[in-house]
């Protein structure tokens, strides 16, 4: 009995051995393939190409950027990815998608080298309190309040805030539900600024029945508020990709003005801080010029024409500069602008910056003005 | 609507296995590699932990085998968030640089799987006949060679532990996103792919990843109960 059962089992260990070898040979194929994708041409078995390997894919800078939900899922970021990187072939970049409220936090800790934000008050709050420097306005676009085709709360066509009033009103009678996204990203906290305009609080409304807490991204949100047949704020990148998809028959009520306006920006990590990846400032501003470059620009000018007819996110670096008299120029001012003291980045909150601010924004002759004399 | 989207899911899976589409075997490799990886670290820790709690009787042990039963289910992203403040540039282990790379996933990963080895090969072995140990000792041998008896009487329920381990490494999904982040190229494996292609709203290439994923997993659980039958 003892010779059988020792049989048995070594012949299970041998079992054993053969799932472990199949394993490890395909995390080893896995392994190859990551080498191979890092820059390598090919991998020739000479010491002298795997040294020149390593060095390669050391020198290579990989710069975090950590960024909204709705530019991600758009796919735009992996349009400016490519466009970057063949023009910085030395540097990788990647995005981590997560609301403007984890991005900024994220930033804070050390984990992302740079972020692309959409909330200016938040975006103030990390200038001043030392995590972010050299802050570039980069593109904007419009919030939309999109509904229910039949539009129970007859909201269409409304101004953004009296449309709320009647979504409240008529949430309170049954008829109207309203979806927020609730997860601290910039929307949501576009959202909670405009039920505060609206003459509401939104810490208030959360509780009452027709109003609903996603806790989640732009697109489930827009998924839950389609088989709710509820009201929702979307920015309209997000919109349009998510129609197009077929994922939803929500139609657009209210567009347009001051009221929904969204703008971009990007910050750099402040390398002074302790806690920043020092290396990475020059690649983090690299970005911030490429963003802000007619290249980088006209990469948002185009991105989602051909496939929606218009493009989701709109370039504003030039328009800053030249369209001052222009309404839509004068709104972005006005919200993402004027709160920092009439600068898109005061002096105080620049380091290093190179030429950023050359390339716009500001007339010549204050341009001087602006600059530190040191930095 | 939903079921043509299921369908559109599975023909989908089809396509992308037949033509070995390179952004899934990417994931998937990776997948792999995280998985094997976490397994085979949590292995070289929690089998020796599992032998000493299945053979030896000490005080608190049946404290301590609840609290790796408890943590069999531990939430995946609670794990992952104490991960990601361990591993972040400001936290202790900051300067090991782990984040947003695959080791530290699965470093992660490999906390996750442990209870489960723990828990499951403890299991075993205290259902191994006690007459062996006690022949193996009458005869003399060392505490050490007693403990390869035994393990070697229980490698069927080791190998069930493991495979167990890997699975729910493969499947999970909160350990990897908090420490991984679904970078495109990096750390993107199946689970934060098939996340993150729903929050863009592909529906039938979500499911046709989960698709994959699942198929992967239901066949190294075939291979390896075939294998344990045949020898």
């Amino acid at each position: 009995m003892n010779v059988l059962s020792t049989k048995r089992t070594s012949n299970k260990v041998r079992a054993a051995a053969i799932i472990v070898v199949i394993l490890v040979a395909v995390a080893g194929t896995y392994a190859y393939l990551t080498m191979s994708n890092q820059g390598t041409q090919a991998i020739v078995v000479s010491t002298t190409s795997i040294y020149e390997t390593n060095i390669k894919t050391s020198a290579r800078k990989h710069l975090i950027v950590s960024t909204t939900t709705s530019f991600y899922e758009t796919g735009f970021l992996d349009v400016v990815k490519a466009a970057f990187e063949s023009r910085y072939p030395d540097i990788n970049v990647s995005f981590i998608s997560q609301g403007t409220g984890l991005a900024i936090q994220t930033a804070m800790r050390g984990d992302a080298d740079m972020i692309l934000v959409h909330d200016p008050p938040s975006e103030l709050k990390f200038l001043q309190e030392g995590y972010g420097v050299n802050r570039k306005v980069v593109a904007y676009n419009f919030f939309v309040i999109v509904g229910p085709a039949d539009d129970p709360a007859r909201i269409k066509g409304l101004d953004p805030l009296d449309a709320m009033r009647q979504i409240k009103i008529r949430g309170d009678d049954g008829h109207a539900s309203w979806i927020s996204r609730g997860d601290g990203s910039g929307t949501h906290s576009k959202e909670k600024r405009l039920w505060t305009a609206a003459g509401y609080n939104a810490t208030v409304l959360r509780n009452e029945a027709w109003y609903y807490e996603a806790g989640a991204g732009m697109t489930a949100t827009l998924k839950m508020a389609n088989e709710k047949s509820a009201y929702t704020i979307t920015d309209l990148g997000s919109y349009l990709m998510n129609y197009d998809k077929g994922n939803m028959k929500l139609v657009v009520l209210v567009q347009g003005g001051y009221d929904l306006l969204n703008v971009y920006s990007a910050i750099a990590c402040d390398p002074r801080n302790k806690f920043t990846n020092k290396a990475n400032f020059e690649a983090d501003m690299k970005f911030l010029s490429f963003l802000a470059s007619d290249e980088g620009q006209a990469l948002f000018d185009s991105y989602g024409k051909e496939k929606y007819g218009q493009s989701l996110f709109k370039p504003c670096v030039k328009l800053l500069k030249t369209g001052t008299n222009s309404t839509e120029a004068s709104w972005i001012k006005k919200y993402a602008i004027d709160p920092f003291g009439g600068s898109e980045c005061p002096p105080q909150y620049r380091y290093e910056a190179g030429d950023l601010y050359m390339m716009a924004s500001m007339p010549v002759t204050t341009m001087r003005l602006e600059t530190p004399i040191r930095t | 609507m939903t079921l043509e989207v299921l369908l559109e899911g599975f023909i989908q899976a089809l396509r992308l296995i037949v033509t070995g589409d390179p952004a899934v075997l990417e994931v998937t490799l990776r997948s792999i590699y995280v998985s094997v990886l976490s397994t085979v670290l949590a292995t070289t820790w929690s089998l020796p932990i599992a032998l000493v709690m299945g053979l030896k009787s000490f005080p608190g042990k049946g404290i301590l085998k609840s609290i790796f039963q408890g943590l069999l289910g531990i939430p995946t992203v609670a794990l992952g968030l104490f991960f990601y403040l361990l591993l972040s540039r400001s936290g202790p282990l900051g300067v090991f640089h782990l984040l947003y790379t695959v080791n530290g996933m699965a470093i992660g990963q490999s906390a996750l799987v442990t209870p489960i080895i723990v828990s499951f090969t403890t299991n075993a072995i205290e259902a191994t006949d006690v007459e062996l140990r006690d022949l193996a000792r009458t005869l003399g041998a060392p505490e050490t060679r007693v403990a390869l008896t035994v393990a070697r009487e229980s490698i069927s329920g080791i190998t069930l532990s493991i495979v167990a381990a890997f699975n729910r490494a493969f499947a999970e999904l909160g350990v990897v996103m908090m420490i991984g982040g679904n970078i495109y190229h990096i750390t993107r494996v199946l689970t934060t792919a098939i996340a993150l292609e729903t929050a863009m709203g592909e529906i039938a290439f979500s499911i046709a990843l989960a698709i994959i994923l699942l198929l992967i997993v239901l066949s190294i659980t075939f291979l390896v109960n075939a294998l344990r039958r045949s020898r």
